[in-house]
C-alpha cells in the first residue's frame, strides 16, 4: 500500500533517499535546496535505517565525503544548488574517473556567479557536457514533478551501481520548492555488510581480506597510453548506457504538427502551453527528455519527420537547444524560447511564441 | 667470523635482524633515496601488520609525494583529491565505523589546500588517524614553497628565501589542531635516526589503537627531510632538519589524553 | 474542476500556510494539487505569494501568469496581480492598507476586512483563516470538514488546541465577505 503525502520537492527527495536504502548523505546549506538536509536532520534516519547524515564544512568537503563513501561500495549522495555544484566539479570528475557510483542533486538557481536564488535551467551544459575537467560523462536525470524527486534517488542508485558512474539529478528551484502529491512506496533496506562485500568487494575498499588482492581506488594514471585506454573504456560504457537507458515522455505527440521540447519545470509549463494551443486548434505536442545524458536524440529525430517545427523551451539563454538541433540534423526549423536569471516563462508567452513561429514571424 | 658477510651469509635465517613487513608490496618505492617518506610508509604498515588489522584498515593518500602510496601499501587504499583526504576519511569511517581509517598527507596537502578539511575533521573529532609528513616544501611538484617552509628558507617559488613580510609565516597546524576539542592525541615525531624511528612507530601505533576508543582524532606529524627539494645530500638534509626545522617544529607530544 | 489561485500578501500573514491548507484539503477530496511559493529573501518581511492549483486533472504548469482567483492582501500585491485575474475571474482582497482599490470591470471583486475581524477576535494570527473562509464562501471547492483536516495536518500537534479557534475564524470569513462590484 502506497502512502500519500503532500510534500515539497526537496523533502520528497530527502524521503526518497531514506527509502532508497541510502547509506549516507553529505550536504551543505544553499538556497533553494536546504530543505534536503533540514528534512533529513529532522527525520533522523540514522536512528532508524542507520543512514549517516552529515553537514559538511563546504560543498567541496561534501563531495569528497561522497567520494569516500562511494569507495566503500555504499549508497551515498549529496545535494546542492548551482554555485555549490560548481565547487563540486573537481570531485565529480574524480568520481567519474575512478568509476564510483553516487547520486548528486542540483536544484538549479540562476547564474552566473552568485546570481539569484530563483529557479533556472542554466546548468544544462555543466551537467551534460562534462562540468569538471577531463573526458567523462555523468548520467543526468531531469525530474519534472515532486513524485520524480522522490523516485529518482532510487533510480539513480540503480543506474549508478549498474554502471559504476555518478548520476546527476538536474532539478530546479520550482521542482525543489513546490508541493505536490507524492506516493511513497515500500522502503528498500540498506545493504548489509555481507551484501556490500558480495556485491562490491571486487572493486570497493571494504578491507583487504586474504582471499583477494587489495582494492585501490584512484583516478591517477600517469602513462598517457594507459590513460587513453581508460578513457576509451569509459566511453564504451557510456555507449552501453546510451543504448539501454534513454528515457523520455511524450505528451500529445500522436497527431502533433508542432513540437515543444523541454525538460524539468519548463516541460510542465509547456504542457499548459500545449493545452492553450490545442484550444485554438493548433496541434501542438511535447517531448520531455527524462535522461538528459544520454540524450533522446533518436526520439526527437523520429518526431522531426512528423512535425513542421520545434520550439525548445528552457530557463536559460539556450543550452539544450543545441542538442535538439543536432538531433534533427537541420531537417526542420528549431527555435528557442528562453527566460533566464530566475524568471519563469509563463504558459501564455510560450504558446504565443509558438504561434508567432507558426505564422512565420 | 669473517670480516665481511657475503649475500649468501646475510640471507641465512640466523643472521636475519630485520625483514620487510608483508604489508609493504614488492613495488620499489618511488620516493627519492634518503627521503623520510619510505620509513614513514613502512612504520604505518608495520603497525597495521603487528596489530593484525590488514583486513580492517583503509588508507587514504591524496596528492603529493605520497600519491602513489597505494602502490606500496598492501591494504585497500583510496587516492583522494588534493587536500581532501580528511573529508574522504570522514565518510569512510562513518560508513564503516568499525574499520581503521588513516590518511597519509604532506604539508602542502594538509596545511594549505586542505586546511579546511583538516581543521573540520579534527574539530568534529572523527575517529581516524592522520599521519602528516612535514618537510617544509612541495616535493612532488618540484620544490615549491609550502605553508610550513621556514622563514628565509629557499624554494623554487621563493628563490631568495621565504620573506615572511610578503609570504606569511610558517603554519604550525599541529599546534593549531591540538587546540580543538575533537583531537584526542597530537604528537610530533621524526624518522631520521633509529631512536626517532622507534618513538615514531610507538606514536603511530598509539594513534591507530586510539580509534578503538572512539574519543576523537589522533594526529601524528612527522617532521621529515626532503633532500631533493632542499638540494642537499640525505645526511646534510637530516642535519639541517635538526638544526633548522626542529626549533620551529619541536619534537614530542603536544596533546596527550589524560586517561589511557 | 480546475481552480487556479494566487494568494499574495506580506510575509507573516500566513499566505503560504493558507495555500498549504487548501492543497491538503484538495488531496483529501482526491483532487490533483500543486503549491508553488515565492521563496527567498523577499519573504523575510517582504512580499510573499503562493500559486495553488486544485484540479480533477493532473496539474500541468505549477507557475501561471493568469488565475481564476486572486486573493490579495496588500497594496504591492494588488499592483502586481489585479491584472493577472482571468476575465470573468474573481478578486478577493482585504481593504486594510489598500490605497488604490481594484478597478477592473471584467471580473468579480469581493472584499473581506480580515485584519479588522482578526483584531476583533483578539488573536490576529487567525487572519489567514478568515481570508480562507471568505474564499470558500465564494468558491466552495473543498468541503469544510476537509479544510479542518487540512489545518490539523499543517499544524503541529502542540497547536491542535487552536483548531476550534481556526474553525471559528473560517466562519467569520464566510459571514463577512461582501461583493464590491458585479461584472
Amino acid at each position: 500500500m502506497k502512502e500519500l503525502k503532500l510534500m515539497k520537492g526537496n523533502e520528497a527527495f530527502a524521503e526518497g533517499t531514506i527509502r532508497a536504502g541510502a547509506d549516507a548523505y553529505f550536504g551543505y546549506p544553499i538556497t533553494p535546496q536546504s530543505e534536503v538536509l533540514e528534512y533529513l536532520m529532522t527525520v533522523r534516519p540514522y536512528e532508524t535505517t542507520g543512514m549517516v547524515v552529515l553537514q559538511a564544512e563546504s560543498e567541496i568537503a561534501a563531495i569528497n565525503m561522497v567520494y569516500g563513501g562511494a569507495c566503500c561500495g555504499k549508497r551515498v549522495l549529496t545535494s546542492s544548488s548551482s554555485p555549490g555544484i560548481s565547487l563540486k566539479q573537481e570531485g565529480i570528475s574524480y568520481l567519474a574517473g575512478a568509476e564510483l557510483p553516487c547520486v548528486i542533486l542540483n536544484v538549479v538557481r540562476g547564474g552566473p556567479g552568485l546570481g539569484t536564488i530563483q529557479p533556472s535551467q542554466s546548468d544544462y551544459f555543466q551537467s551534460v557536457k562534462g562540468g569538471g575537467h577531463g573526458d567523462y560523462k555523468c548520467i543526468v536525470l531531469a525530474p519534472s514533478s515532486v513524485q520524480e524527486m522522490y523516485d529518482f534517488p532510487k533510480l539513480g542508485f540503480e543506474l549508478a551501481f549498474k554502471y559504476r558512474n555518478p548520476v546527476l539529478i538536474l532539478s530546479d528551484g520550482i521542482i525543489g520548492q513546490m508541493m505536490e502529491k507524492v506516493y511513497l512506496d515500500e522502503s528498500t533496506p540498506r545493504w548489509t555488510e555481507e551484501e556490500i562485500i558480495k556485491n562490491n568487494s571486487d572493486w570497493a575498499t571494504t578491507g583487504k581480506t586474504s582471499d583477494r588482492e587489495r582494492n585501490i581506488i584512484t583516478s591517477l594514471i600517469l602513462e598517457a597510453a594507459i590513460q587513453e585506454k581508460h578513457v576509451i573504456k569509459l566511453y564504451e560504457k557510456y555507449k552501453v548506457i546510451e543504448d539501454n537507458e534513454i528515457r523520455y515522455e511524450k505528451f500529445q505527440c500522436d497527431d502533433a504538427e508542432y513540437l515543444f521540447v523541454a525538460y524539468g519545470s519548463s516541460a510542465r509549463v509547456c504542457q499548459k502551453s500545449v493545452q492553450l494551443l490545442r484550444e485554438k486548434g493548433i496541434k501542438a505536442g511535447l517531448l520531455r527528455p527524462i535522461t538528459l545524458s544520454p540524450y533522446p536524440k533518436k526520439a526527437i529525430k523520429d518526431l522531426s519527420k512528423q512535425v513542421k517545427s520545434i520550439v525548445v523551451v528552457e530557463m536559460s539563454m539556450g543550452q539544450m537547444v543545441e542538442d535538439v538541433m543536432l538531433s534533427v540534423e537541420c531537417k526542420i526549423p528549431v527555435n528557442h524560447f528562453g527566460r533566464t536569471g530566475g524568471v519563469i516563462p509563463s504558459p501564455n508567452e510560450v504558446a504565443d511564441f509558438m504561434m508567432k513561429k507558426i505564422k512565420g514571424e | 667470523m669473517q670480516d665481511t658477510l657475503t649475500t649468501k651469509d646475510i640471507i641465512k635465517p640466523e643472521n636475519l635482524v630485520y625483514s620487510k613487513t608483508k604489508l609493504l608490496t614488492d613495488t620499489p618505492l618511488s620516493y627519492c633515496p634518503g627521503c623520510g617518506h619510505g620509513t614513514a610508509n613502512r612504520l604505518v604498515m608495520e603497525v597495521i601488520d603487528e596489530m593484525g588489522i590488514q583486513s580492517q584498515t583503509i588508507g587514504i593518500a591524496p596528492v603529493g609525494c605520497s600519491v602513489l602510496a597505494y602502490n606500496f601499501m598492501n591494504i585497500d587504499m583510496i587516492q583522494a583529491a588534493h587536500g581532501r583526504a580528511p573529508a574522504v576519511a570522514t565518510a569512510v569511517k562513518r560508513v564503516f565505523p568499525d574499520k581503521y581509517v588513516f590518511t597519509y598527507q604532506g604539508d602542502g596537502d594538509l596545511a594549505a589546500i586542505g586546511t579546511s578539511e583538516t581543521i573540520h575533521a579534527c574539530n568534529r573529532g572523527e575517529n581516524i588517524t592522520i599521519v602528516f609528513i612535514n618537510n617544509g616544501i612541495y616535493g612532488m611538484t618540484g620544490g615549491q614553497m609550502a605553508p610550513t617552509t621556514l622563514p628565509n628558507m629557499k624554494a623554487s617559488t621563493c628563490p631568495y628565501g621565504r620573506d615572511v613580510e610578503i609570504m606569511g609565516h610558517p603554519l604550525k597546524i599541529t599546534e593549531l589542531v591540538a587546540q580543538l576539542p575533537g583531537t584526542y592525541y597530537v604528537t610530533r615525531q621524526a624518522v631520521h635516526t633509529p631512536a626517532a624511528v622507534r618513538k615514531a612507530k610507538k606514536a603511530i601505533r598509539k594513534a591507530i589503537e586510539n580509534q578503538k576508543l572512539k574519543k576523537g582524532l589522533s594526529f601524528v606529524e612527522i617532521v621529515s627531510n626532503c633532500n631533493s627539494g632542499w638540494k642537499m645530500t640525505p645526511n646534510d638534509s637530516n642535519k639541517w632538519m635538526e638544526e633548522n626545522m626542529f626549533p620551529e617544529y619541536p619534537m614530542g607530544d603536544i596533546k596527550v589524553p589524560s586517561e589511557i | 474542476m480546475n481552480e487556479e489561485i494566487i494568494i499574495a500578501g506580506f510575509g507573516g500573514q500566513g499566505v503560504l500556510s493558507m495555500g498549504k491548507i487548501l492543497a491538503y484539503s484538495g488531496i483529501m477530496q482526491d483532487k490533483e494539487v500543486s503549491w508553488m511559493p515565492s521563496y527567498g529573501p523577499e519573504m523575510r518581511g517582504g512580499t510573499a505569494n503562493v500559486t495553488v492549483i486544485i484540479s480533477d486533472e493532473k496539474v500541468s504548469s505549477p507557475v501561471l501568469n493568469e488565475f481564476d482567483t486572486a486573493i490579495i492582501l496588500n497594496q504591492q500585491s494588488m499592483d502586481k496581480f489585479e491584472k493577472s485575474v482571468k476575465t470573468g475571474g474573481i478578486l478577493i482582497y482585504d481593504g486594510n492598507g489598500i490605497t488604490r482599490h481594484p478597478k477592473r470591470k471584467d471580473i468579480t471583486i469581493y472584499r473581506i476586512d480580515a485584519a479588522e475581524k482578526a483584531a476583533e477576535t483578539g488573536v490576529t494570527k487567525v487572519f489567514n483563516m478568515i481570508v480562507l473562509g471568505a474564499y470558500l464562501k465564494i468558491k466552495p471547492i473543498v468541503k469544510l470538514e476537509n479544510v479542518i483536516n487540512g489545518i490539523k495536518k499543517s499544524l503541529p500537534e502542540r497547536h491542535h488546541n487552536l483548531i476550534p479557534l481556526n474553525e471559528k475564524a473560517l466562519k467569520i470569513g464566510m459571514e463577512n465577505i461582501y461583493l464590491v462590484n458585479i461584472n
